[in-house]
């Protein structure tokens, strides 16, 4: 029976590894600031200074953590059926939809609470729908899920653009600043100091005890191990793929729903064009980065909100832009991949002499 | 009404050119068994880079041939990563895009809405006076044309000549090209750098001519998903997936007009339009396929047609990393 090379290594060899990779990326990063004509270390400290350096910068930094680490664990149950669920961005965006559209229906209701549950609630269905949705195209439709996730992250955010201009723009003027902001009972509540959403974090933990429990001990987890390895020797066993992937996408779909729902209700209160912030698409480079292991997808997550936070003030100080954050991002996974081939090759070599 | 739908034509042809660039140059890639799956990034690398070269050297032909090598080099980076790596094509891609995105704008930045040189117009002498077909075919700048001869040229390349069948070959069997005296390695690796090479020009299109300039957002984004998917409605054939560049690029002038009608929705609207039809169209191949749906339609010879244009399978070796005995 093969077993996952992960399987194997240690711990101290993962992170040696891990060094080579952030030696690389920090070589590479140092190379493009150069060249762009910026000073390289000036640069490296205002994302360290501009995502720990203080109090308010770390709430900013554990905001960006709750929806990737949502995401996240949503998209290790499609990645073990072997499903490249991209259209995860989507399924933030409706769920961020759904979320505004109970918040509206209560606004009158004089029972936030009851209403803001209820919201975060339907941020999961909307998430969910949006997800069966592509799961269902890809097992009764044959459209492959990347195209079939793609497109529907496309008419999702057209929707958004549509309400926020058409149904539900503000009084007055629509805009690009996104619908009328909710009255304060309506916002998911904050810890005085700091700003962070207590009732968020709470959600992001559930979701990472839930998956890890789901994945390892409930049949169902074992079954998506089991598709996603040998999805012809699983179905003579019993199993039924296709539901099995529906049902994967349900659960990726509703933590990317919470996700949405939170930045609607905790993070704008009101719905904007980009409610999802590329957190979807960079939840995806965080599983990758994590080698798809859930413990440290966590730990990824916050490394990867520090560089979003820490490269928002570039523009300002240092006149360089704030997509720098996505260019590590990426090189660091691709540094990382690369690595995992080479231990790959080395192991297929002493096998084979 | 003649006179405003060769201009309706005309501008079809010439929005369709990067599409149309990129499209068969994925074609090509794919053809040999390897997905590149960057496109939309590398586009838009390639865009900032041509028109960075141009804005400073002031050479069009510098800032083609720069935007060709961009694109060139990140697919050998997916090459490196699938074909000798052995790394799912997917991942390496998807990762791709997102960081030459970046990148792009992240290089690009200084160079944000600037007045920058772009590729003049060029009438062919004689031909473009035709009526009709002048004004439609002949009245454009050069990348149009190199477009235009290119759907050509790659049909003929890849059915009519020993290299495409070699190409084919590899595609669709490598261990069996590999019988006959074929590296299918480095075949690939050739092929996902030709198209690399289309997409980058792809690029330069966009920002020396189609969407003069650079900026955040370019205007180019997004193309490179539906070059990819246009690659399977056309069944991995040039010639249908050029229909298929054309058809899209008649929607995307025809949402202009749309747009006109509806004044108080963003354009952002209208540009989603060619997603869920990406789906529909992709549905649809995949329905063609089905079992019921052929016998229902062997007896109806009216739908044969039909189904042959939606026919067309993937390479058989799609994807699949290459592994010698």
């Amino acid at each position: 029976m093969e077993t996952r090379p992960t399987a194997h290594i240690g711990w101290l060899r993962l992170g040696g590894e891990l060094l080579v990779a952030l030696g690389a990326v920090s070589t590479f990063t140092i190379l493009i600031l150069v060249l762009s004509g910026a000073p390289p270390f000036a640069a490296i400290a205002q994302i360290i200074k501009g995502s720990l350096g203080s109090w308010s910068k770390f709430a900013h930094v554990v905001k960006a953590w709750i929806p990737l680490t949502l995401c996240g664990m949503g998209l290790l149950y499609t990645f073990r059926i072997g499903l490249w669920n991209i259209g995860i961005e989507g399924q933030v965006i409706a769920g961020a939809i759904l979320t505004t559209a109970i918040v509206k229906l209560g606004l009158d209701s004089g029972n936030p609470q009851l209403f803001l549950a209820l919201a975060i609630g339907f941020g999961a269905v909307g998430g969910a729908i949006w997800a069966i949705l592509a799961g269902w195209l890809k097992t009764k439709g044959g459209v492959h899920e990347i195209f079939a996730g793609l497109g529907l992250n496309f008419v999702a955010q057209g929707i958004a653009l549509w309400l926020i201009f058409g149904p539900w723009k503000r009084p007055g003027v629509a805009s690009m600043s996104g619908t009328e902001v909710f009255p304060p009972e309506f916002w998911l509540p904050y810890l005085a100091h700091g700003r962070i959403c207590l009732p968020g974090l709470a959600l992001a933990f559930f979701a990472i005890v839930f998956t890890a429990v789901t994945l390892r001990y409930a049949r169902f987890g074992l079954n998506l191990k089991a598709i996603g390895s040998n999805r012809v020797a699983a179905y003579l066993f019993g199993l039924k793929p296709d539901r099995c992937m529906l049902l994967a996408m349900v659960f990726a779909g509703a933590f990317a729903g919470i996700a949405g729902s939170l930045q609607v209700t905790a993070v704008y209160h009101r719905l904007i064009p980009a409610i999802s912030s590329n957190y979807g698409y960079l939840a995806l480079l965080v599983v990758m980065l994590s080698n798809y292991n859930i413990a440290a997808v966590p730990a990824v997550a916050f490394f990867f909100a520090c560089l979003n936070v820490g490269s928002i003030q570039l523009p300002m100080v240092l006149k360089i832009d704030s997509s720098l954050s996505g260019v590590i991002q990426g090189a660091l996974v691709l540094a990382t991949l690369a690595m995992q081939a080479w231990r790959a090759r080395r192991k297929r070599e002493r096998e084979t002499v | 009404m003649e006179i405003e739908l060769s201009i309706l034509l005309a501008s079809v042809v010439a929005g369709a050119t990067p599409i149309l660039l990129a499209t068969l140059g994925e074609t090509i890639t794919e053809k040999a068994g390897i997905i590149n799956l960057s496109l939309d990034g590398s586009i838009l690398l390639s865009a900032m880079a041509a028109f960075v070269v141009t804005y400073n050297s002031g050479s069009l032909l510098a800032g083609f041939i720069v935007g060709a090598l961009v694109g060139a080099a990140v697919a050998l980076v997916v090459a490196l990563f699938s074909i000798y790596l052995e790394q799912s094509q997917v991942a390496v891609g998807f990762v791709l895009t997102l960081t030459t995105r970046d990148l792009a704008y992240f290089l690009g930045n200084d160079y944000s809405r600037l007045q920058g040189p772009q590729v003049t117009h060029l009438p062919i002498p004689l031909l473009s006076e035709v009526p009709f077909v002048g004004p439609v075919f002949f009245n454009h700048n050069l990348p149009v044309y190199f477009s235009l001869v290119l759907v050509g040229l790659c049909w003929w390349y890849i059915y009519w000549t020993p290299a495409g069948l070699k190409l084919r070959s590899v595609g669709e069997h490598p261990r069996a090209a590999y019988a006959r005296g074929i590296d299918p390695k480095l075949t690939q690796l050739l092929y996902t750098m030709v198209g690399g090479l289309l997409v980058g020009l792809a690029g330069a299109t966009f920002s020396l001519a189609t969407k003069p300039g650079w900026g955040r957002p370019q205007g180019a984004e997004g193309t490179g998903w539906i070059a990819l998917a246009l690659v399977i409605f056309g069944g991995w054939h040039p010639l249908k997936a050029a229909a298929g560049a054309f058809l899209f690029a008649f929607l995307q002038v025809m949402g202009i007009y749309l747009q006109g009608w509806f004044p108080s929705l963003p354009s952002q609207v209208f540009q989603v339009a060619p997603f869920p039809l990406m789906i529909f169209t992709l549905l649809l191949m995949s329905a063609s396929q089905n079992e019921s749906v052929q016998r229902f339609a062997a007896g109806r010879p009216a739908l044969k047609p039909f189904l042959q244009i939606l026919s067309g399978a993937a390479p058989a070796a799609l994807g699949k990393p290459y592994r010698p005995d």
